[in-house]
Parts: C-alpha cells; structure tokens; sequence
C-alpha cells in the first residue's frame, strides 16, 4: 500500500489509512456495544427496564470527540490534496485532449501522442481541454484525476517517480464507448523520454513530419 | 390519555370509505390517508421491485468482462433507469409518501392530513410522472443514457429521450413539494390536544424536517429540469459551452437539490428507527432532544454542501477545501443520532423480534455509510475515489443499507398495524440475517473496486477486477432470493396471517392505542395527549398482547 510510482501514491495511502483506522476503530466499538447490550438487556433476563432520558455530558463528549476527528481528516485530506495543485513553473506542460472516446497529448515541440509519455522525477502539467461532452482523467497508480470539462481548461499535477507503465482510464460517464476509454502513461527516465520525444513518428504522414523539422 | 370512552363503530378503514362508491372507485377516489398511504404502498413497492430486476440485470452484465448479457447502449440505459427509478420513484417518496402518509395524522393524535385532496392530487401527481418514465422508454430514440444525474453536455447532446425523462423528475417533484406542504400544515396545525412539539414522535420530527427541504430544495431540480429541456429544444445556450453555456452551473444547480434530496432520503429512515429502537427496548429513547435537533440541523447543514459532488470538477481550490470543511461538519449530527440511537439499548429490556434486527443492521450497515462518507469528504483521498466504484458502494450503503434497510424494518413493525394481520416470525428472521449476508457480499466488494481504480459506470472493465465483480454478482442473487422471501412472508400474512392484536410489540406511541387496523378516523375516542412519547409505564393501562 506505501509503496507507489510517486510520492503522492503514498500521501493518498496515508490519508485513507487514517480516516479509515479511526473508522474501523469506531464501527467495531458501536457495533460491539450494540450487539453487548442487545446479549446484556435481553428481555429474557428479566431486567426491569430503566428510563433514562440523556446525558448532557455524554452528549457533549460524542460531539467534541468526532468534531476533532474530522478537523484533523479534513486537514490531512487538505494538505495531500495542496500537495497536487503546487505545480512549480518549470513542470512540462501537456496539452491534453479528450474526446469520445480517445485521448490526445501534445507536446511542446509538436508532438503527438495518444499515449502520455513522461520522464521520472520531473512535474508533469496536463492542460486539459474537451472537445465534446465532459470526460475525466484518471491515473489510479498515482491517486489522481480531474475531469475534463467542455469549454474550459483544467489542469492536473504529477509526479512520476518510478519508471513504468500506468492505466489511465476515463472516470466522467462520457457515452457508449466510456469504459474503453483507456489509455497509458508511460514514465521513462530523461534520456529515454528525450529520445522518444525528438524521434520522428515511425508513419510518417505530412503533417506530422513537418512537425518534426522543428525539432533541433 | 383519557381511557375507557365508549366505541363508537367496530369498522376498519378497509369496511369504510370517505367517499359513496364501493370497490376499486372508493380507493381510486379516497382521501383517507390511510388508504392514500396504502396506494404508494403498492406502487412505489412495485417500482422498487423494478429497480430491482434492473439492478440485477446490471449485475448479471458485469460477472465477466466484455459482453455478456446485454450491450453497452442497453447497459447505460440499464444504470440509468435504475438510478431513475430508485431515486426519484422509490428512495425519495418511499418513506414520507408511504409510512408518514398512513402515520403522521395517528401519531399526532389526528384524522386525517390538513389537506387530503392535496394528499389525493400528490398521489395522481406521482403517477403520472411514473408513466412519463414508462413512457419515454418506448419511444423512438430509446431510453435515456446520461445516468441519473444528466450531466451536460452530453445530456443535450445524446438522442435518447431525455427531456421526457427529465421531465417525469419534474413532474414527481411536485409530488413531493405538495406532500411536504400538507405535513408542515399537518405538524403544525392539528396536533391531538397536549402534543406539543416536544411530545412528537421522533418519527414525525424527521417527517417534519424533511417536508422543509421537499419544500425548499425541490423547485432548485424543477428550475434545472425545465432549463434542460429549454436547451435541448431551442439551443437556447444555458448550459452547453458550444452554445456559450456553462456545463458547471448545471452540476452546481443539480447538486444543490440533488444533495439536500439525500437527507430527504435518509432522514425518514432515521425517524422509524428512533421510533422501533424504545418499543423494542421497552424503555425511552436515549437523548431525544438531540436527536430531534440533530434531525434539523442535517436539514439545514445539508444545504450547503452540495460542491463535495464536484471536487473534481474544476471549480476553485478554495471552493474545494470549504465543501470539504462544510461536509466533515454535517457527519455530526447523523453521528450523534447513532451513538443515542445505541444507549437506547442500555438497560432496556430488549425483544430482538424482526424490526429490531433490520435495525441492528441499519445501525452496522448505515454506520459503514456514513464513515466512508469521510474517505470521499477529505479532499485528497477523494480525488482517487471520486466517480469509482467506491463511491457506488459508499451511496448503497447510505441508501440502501440505510434507508432500503429501514424500509423494510419499517414494513415490518407496522404491518400487523396496517393489514392487521401478522407475518411468520420465524421467516422474518432468517430473511433478516441473508439480507445482511447479501447486503455486504453485494456491495463491499465495490469498496475494494474503488480503491484499486475501477471507475463507475463501466459497461467493460479490467481482467483484474474480475473475482470481486463475481462475489459481488453472486451477492445480488442472494438478495433476489431475501427480497422474494421478504415479499412473499408479507403477501402471504396480507391473505392469510394470524389477526394481528391492537398492540402486537408493545409500542406506546398513538397508533399503537387504536385498533389493528384503524378505524377511519383512526381513534374511536377523543385524544389527549399527557405523556411524552416513549413513555413506557402507559403500558400498564394500554391493551397489550404478549404473545
């Protein structure tokens, strides 16, 4: 669970550990209690029920307890998510496009790409743009996405950390072909990602070679 | 309670009508609420066992990747009509149209609703938005796509019959805006001489909450719904940015109805179980002042969280951490309901009969809910999670596992009260513990799902999802079979149970002091109220069958 292709795999992991140990930690304690009383009070025992109409400072406790609990969930859930939306302005800018039922990544240089290549350890930025209904783009391994939103542009953060190859899955209802919208991102180390990037397309076609005489 | 007052007429509400006509016309035109709360009985039952049948469709599609039962076109209309149908004509009418139509006036002491022609129109009202729904599915152009939150553009962009669809919501909201009106009139206006607010049933408190945000929060989808159809019509540029729309003031709009409507789902569910908990435990409930205002404060608080829908959207990252703040505040008071809810058990002397173990499971079940509503309410985690399975199986269990599961609790507790006949206990039980097997091989395989990042909404998914996909399959057959013995037990004690006595349980709110069934004006005598509401040493004076 803590180990991820990139160090926010694991603030998410830490997060979700948190909000949902405390959780755990709390379902069994109602449910032992209730399940203790239901064995304890049976009416066959014979106990002769007792009225008891409340308790102000039980009432008062089970409100501060949980009012704590969730000001700290909330502040974790906060700080992991700041973590994604401080993008430095050296990060590599993506032009990304979605439409039914693909994905399109531009590069700087005039590359394209319907595969998402990107080097390790360098912040990655998707600028993201639709070019119909609402779609989402979502990167499991890294515990990110955000949706991709007709008329206007979102972006998205990351940082691959290990080299490899990650689904990248459409998560906004976007119509017939909505679950076949995947595609990958793949993290290469610097060198292979420059080759890859200044390479000319292996088809050829016009427009895409005239894209490649920029390249240096 | 003034005791010992002659009857005055040994006839049920079955054996007497308020209109002239006999048979099938005295119920078609009645405005009994009784007879009112018994018409949405068998209807929204009826639309539930649909959602139902669809939802085991869906099931059925996802034991295997690919292609199994149906294609993708019939798969997303299959998830949208069941969303459809069990929100808008199951999960939201369900509790108040049903139990607080035949209950509210008997609990407060009353006769009928302030307004049972209104009540009457509401029921017309709500059927004639089922058949809009029924009817835009035969309609060319074929049923709607877009899920049950219709999401622009693609809602104005797909030729499926969306606006006939959207405007069945319309129509049934109208349903709900009039029920809500007559409750609020209804609580405030004709309570039994002695019941002031603090003498209610817990029940009527969260009917009472409720009708505020059906009354309040319902025009917001009205306005949406119409705006919708105004742009697929006439182009008229609202929502969808290629007409120069905006696609994020539909989900702000959506939401801000659509999440107040989940309390409108939730909060009745949680009347009934304040109400069968002290009956059960035959002592009063624990904390019933916090739980009454806990009941408004959901109400409120619950208004101004709908962005946490959104967090992916788009919208501004001080939006995102407000929504965030907001929602982590409004799990407070549905978490002080459950801690009182439990030291209600506490020196109780408990009768664990079927109510009481659909409760116990709510109270598990809805827990699960609740607390993974904390996973998607921190901003981090929930853009992982956010539109993933785990968020289908966070919403089953808040609405399923919590008000699917009082539903039925509900069903149970007061059916000898309204059939006057009683059930086989001993099916009800076995019913009770393969519902909470089903229930969780059912849906927490979702959780899992969510988390290793299988998105909702799929038709087709990834070799890897496979075996929680099938366990979570397998899981939907057995609650087929628990719904078809829940459903028979009650068919069968409806035809041929043991006459139910006036007070099978031992409860000591108003319906349990008038006969099984009730007469039409629901008490043969005049009503006072001088005790509170769970106030258990009446038991003593009340007619009360131990067996």
């Amino acid at each position: 669970m803590f180990s991820g292709p990139s160090s926010h795999t694991q603030t998410v992991d830490m997060v979700m550990l948190y909000i949902v140990g405390i959780s755990v930690i709390l379902l069994l304690g109602i449910t032992a209690t209730m399940i203790y009383f239901v064995f304890k009070y049976h009416r066959n025992k014979g106990h002769k029920p007792v009225d008891i109409h409340g308790n102000v400072l039980l009432e008062i406790i089970w409100i501060a307890i949980p009012t704590f609990l969730v000001l700290t969930m909330f502040y974790f859930g906060y700080m992991g998510f700041a973590e994604i939306r401080n993008i430095p302005d050296d990060a590599l800018v993506v032009k990304t496009t979605a439409r039914m039922w693909a994905w399109q990544f531009d590069y700087a240089n005039g590359k394209q790409s319907d595969t998402l290549f990107v080097p390790v350890n360098k912040h990655i930025k998707l600028e993201m743009e639709s070019a119909d209904v609402n779609h989402s783009l979502y990167i499991p391994a890294f515990r990110i996405k955000e949706d991709v939103i007709a008329g206007k542009v979102n972006y998205l953060g990351f940082k691959a950390e290990e080299a490899g190859i990650y689904d990248i899955a459409c998560a906004e209802f976007c119509g017939l072909k909505h679950s076949m919208m995947y595609t990958a991102v793949v993290a290469l180390s610097q060198d292979e990602f420059d080759t890859w990037l200044n390479a000319a397309p292996k088809d050829t076609n016009t427009a895409v070679t005239t894209d490649s005489t920029k390249v240096e | 309670m003034a005791n010992g007052t002659v009857a005055v007429s040994e006839k049920t509400f079955y054996e007497e009508s308020t209109n002239k006509y006999s048979g099938i016309l005295s119920w078609l035109l009645t405005t009994d609420h009784k007879r009112i709360g018994l018409l949405y009985l068998y209807t929204i039952g009826g639309f539930f066992l649909v959602g139902v049948v669809l939802g085991l469709l869906m099931r059925l599609e996802l034991i295997a990747p690919g292609e199994t039962i149906v294609d993708a076109q019939t798969y997303n209309s299959l998830f949208t009509l069941h969303g459809v149908i069990m929100i808008f004509l199951f999960i939201v009418p369900g509790l108040p149209a049903i139990f607080g139509n035949f209950f509210l006036p008997i609990q407060l002491g009353t006769n009928d609703v302030a307004f049972p022609r209104l009540n009457l129109l509401s029921w017309y009202v709500y059927i004639i938005g089922a058949v809009l729904v029924l009817i835009s599915l035969v309609l060319p152009g074929g049923p709607i796509d877009t899920g049950w939150t219709f999401y622009i553009p693609y809602s104005v962009r797909t030729s499926t019959n969306v606006s006939l669809a959207i405007f069945a919501a319309f129509v049934l909201g109208f349903s709900s805006i009039l029920t809500g009106l007559n409750f609020i009139t209804t609580v405030h206006r004709m309570r039994a001489p002695g019941m002031g607010f603090f003498r209610m049933p817990l029940f009527i408190w969260s009917l009472y909450a409720t009708a505020w945000i059906q009354v309040i929060a319902t025009p917001v989808i009205g306005i949406t719904i119409l705006l919708v159809i105004l742009e697929r019509t006439f182009g008229v540029g609202i929502f969808d940015p290629a007409l120069g729309g905006d696609p994020i003031l539909y989900q702000h709009m959506f939401w801000i109805y659509s999440h107040p409507a989940v309390y409108i789902m939730i909060l009745p569910a949680m009347g009934v179980v304040s109400e069968i908990l002290p009956t059960f435990a035959r002592r009063t409930i624990f904390g019933y002042k916090a739980i009454a205002y806990s009941s408004l404060a959901i109400a409120f608080v619950g208004y101004l969280v709908w962005a946490h829908h959104m967090f992916t959207s788009g919208i501004s990252d001080t939006a995102r951490w407000i929504f965030s703040l907001l929602t982590f505040i409004v799990a407070l008071p549905s978490g002080v309901k459950v801690f009182n809810w439990v030291a209600t058990l506490y020196k109780g002397s408990i009768d664990p009969k079927p109510p009481l173990l659909w409760v116990l499971s709510f109270i598990f079940l809805f827990s699960i809910g609740g607390l993974t509503g904390l996973v998607v309410g921190s901003l981090a985690t929930d853009i992982h999670l956010h539109d993933t399975y785990f968020v289908v199986a966070h919403f089953h269990y808040v609405m399923f596992g919590g008000t699917g599961t009082i539903f039925i609790a509900g069903l149970y507790y007061w059916f000898p009260k309204m059939f006057g006949r009683m059930y086989n206990i001993k099916w009800a039980n076995i019913a009770a513990a393969l519902y909470f097997i089903a229930f969780n091989m059912l849906y927490f395989p979702k959780f899992i799902l969510g988390y290793m990042g299988m998105p909702r909404r799929y038709f087709d998914y990834l070799p890897e999802f496979t075996t929680l996909q099938e366990i979570s399959t397998v899981g939907s057959w057995l609650m087929a079979i628990t719904i078809i013995i829940i459903v028979t037990n009650l068919i069968h004690a409806g035809l041929k149970g043991k006459k139910a006595s006036a007070n099978p349980w031992g409860g000591v709110t108003l319906e349990w002091q008038t006969t099984s069934p009730p007469p039409l004006h629901n008490f043969n005598r005049h009503v006072e109220v001088n005790h509170e509401p769970y106030d258990f040493s009446q038991l003593k004076e009340l007619e009360y069958d131990s067996k």
